[in-house]
């Protein structure tokens, strides 16, 4: 039980600092976005397995010999209301933490969820009075303002993408095709709801690398792979200029640039959309060598094997009978 | 046929807020249906009791304030529409990170040295 709680432990800690932190700054990832997003997924969820699984296999020490035998005596201990005579502080503080853990990441999730869908609600209220539908687009919206904008709001039955009056006036037919064509992709790749996850996680453990790193992350790895799915059916050319126009338009005059809270600069992985810009403009430009295969392969298994291995840890004897 | 004589309801609470907003005084709702019947010339003319429910539910979602006062009640905009569209265009825009759960926006803004390399890959 000891080396099994040590195990994870150290897992949790590798996944919690410094495998993030080297993820967030390898280059591989634009490359093939798609792998590095399910490997940052994995990262979250093996994260979350191995520090709840840590706490509770260390707790449980005490109750038996492994986890299931432990779990059975210290739920008919817990229903009689004693301790083990060889129970100590420690390990009790542990199962609290275990507990508390569990329940704060999944209360952070509905929270935010929930956040997430009053305000798009709110959105879609706003958007139904101020903003006119595009006859020769159907599920578009135009709102009549200066700024430059696209975006895609998720939604039942179907989504919503907004354009401005200003965007319509700054880019030619072709790039406003290759703009729909990016936002279509958010869409129907489901990217909100990856967003929605991360942006759960980070609220559940701001100062963890293993969350904020990874919203940080998959934020620009969504806006890739909705390029790499709108490149098959627009030109490379009209979506980086369409990028390039787009983020053009917005540039602060100098001195009014937007502050970053300090301590927040980050190497390698971008902290805003803005920064972003440049990121695709370059690998759209540079029609980068898609990422060999074998990479393909292995940062997948890697994936794989960051969920099997704490599962396997906290069930294995569970396995074996 | 007869579905197209129901009015849209979202379209319905569009037109009702486009007559409050140009309205240069708080109206009554029988007002306001009359101002509609103006704005669509051939017919389409909202009962007054849909009207009453579509100026409660915008009420209700405070886009619109009620005069209880008055006899008839007077019906005036929250806020101006230029107001709304600036709330609208700061949940886009803005930089709060929990907006990014609810929108997915096409490209934010660049660095002054970022554009420069923007601007020559624009300019080739």
């Amino acid at each position: 039980m000891l080396a099994v709680a040590a195990s994870l432990a150290l897992l949790a800690f590798a996944l919690a600092w410094p495998v993030p932190v080297a993820l967030a700054r390898a280059g591989w990832p634009r490359r093939m976005p798609g792998a590095a997003l399910v490997l940052w997924q994995a990262i979250a969820l093996a994260g979350a397995l191995s520090m709840i699984g840590a706490l509770l296999v260390f707790g449980l020490i005490p109750f038996g010999d492994d986890l299931p035998h432990a779990a059975g005596s210290f739920a008919s201990d817990v229903l009689a209301g004693r301790l083990p005579a060889n129970a100590n502080f420690f390990q009790m503080f542990a199962l609290a933490g275990a507990v508390l853990l569990g329940v704060h990441l999944l209360l952070n999730l509905v929270r935010t969820t929930w956040r997430a869908e009053r305000q798009r609600r709110h959105h879609v209220q706003l958007l139904r009075l101020l903003s006119d539908p595009m006859p020769e687009r159907p599920g578009t919206r135009v709102i009549d303002h200066a700024t430059p904008v696209a975006y895609c709001l998720p939604g039942a039955p179907r989504a919503t993408m907004v354009l401005s009056a200003g965007l319509l006036e700054l880019l030619s037919e072709d790039e406003l095709a290759a703009v729909v064509a990016h936002e279509r992709a958010h869409v129907t790749q489901h990217h909100h709801v990856l967003l929605v996850a991360f942006s759960a996680w980070r609220s559940a453990l701001p100062w963890f690398p293993i969350a904020t790193r990874a919203h940080e992350a998959v934020g620009l790895l969504i806006e890739l792979l909705a390029d790499d799915q709108a490149r098959r059916t627009v030109s490379e050319r009209n979506l980086s200029r369409a990028v390039a126009r787009v983020a053009l338009a917005g540039v602060p005059v100098a001195g009014a640039m937007p502050e970053r809270p300090p301590g927040l600069d980050i190497v390698g992985a971008p902290s805003s959309a803005g920064d972003w810009a440049d990121a695709r403009v370059a690998r759209l430009t540079d029609l980068a060598a898609p990422g060999a295969p074998a990479l393909r392969l292995s940062v997948l298994t890697g994936a794989l094997a960051l969920v099997v291995v704490p599962t396997l840890l906290l069930l294995g004897p569970v396995l074996h009978s | 046929m007869a579905s197209r004589t129901v009015v849209n309801l979202g379209e319905l609470e569009r037109a009702i807020m486009d007559v409050v907003w140009d309205a240069p005084a708080p109206i009554a709702a029988t007002d306001l249906r009359d101002a509609l019947k103006a704005s669509a010339p051939h017919g389409k003319e909202p009962a007054i009791t849909t009207v009453m429910t579509v100026l409660s539910r915008l009420e209700g979602k405070g886009f619109v304030m009620r005069d209880r006062d008055s006899r008839p009640h007077l019906y005036r905009a929250a806020m101006s529409r230029e107001d709304h569209v600036a709330e609208l265009m700061h949940e886009v825009l803005g930089s709060a990170s929990d907006r990014d759960a609810v929108l997915a926006r096409f490209v934010g803004q660049v660095t002054p040295h970022d554009a420069e390399r923007l601007r020559k890959l624009l300019d080739a």
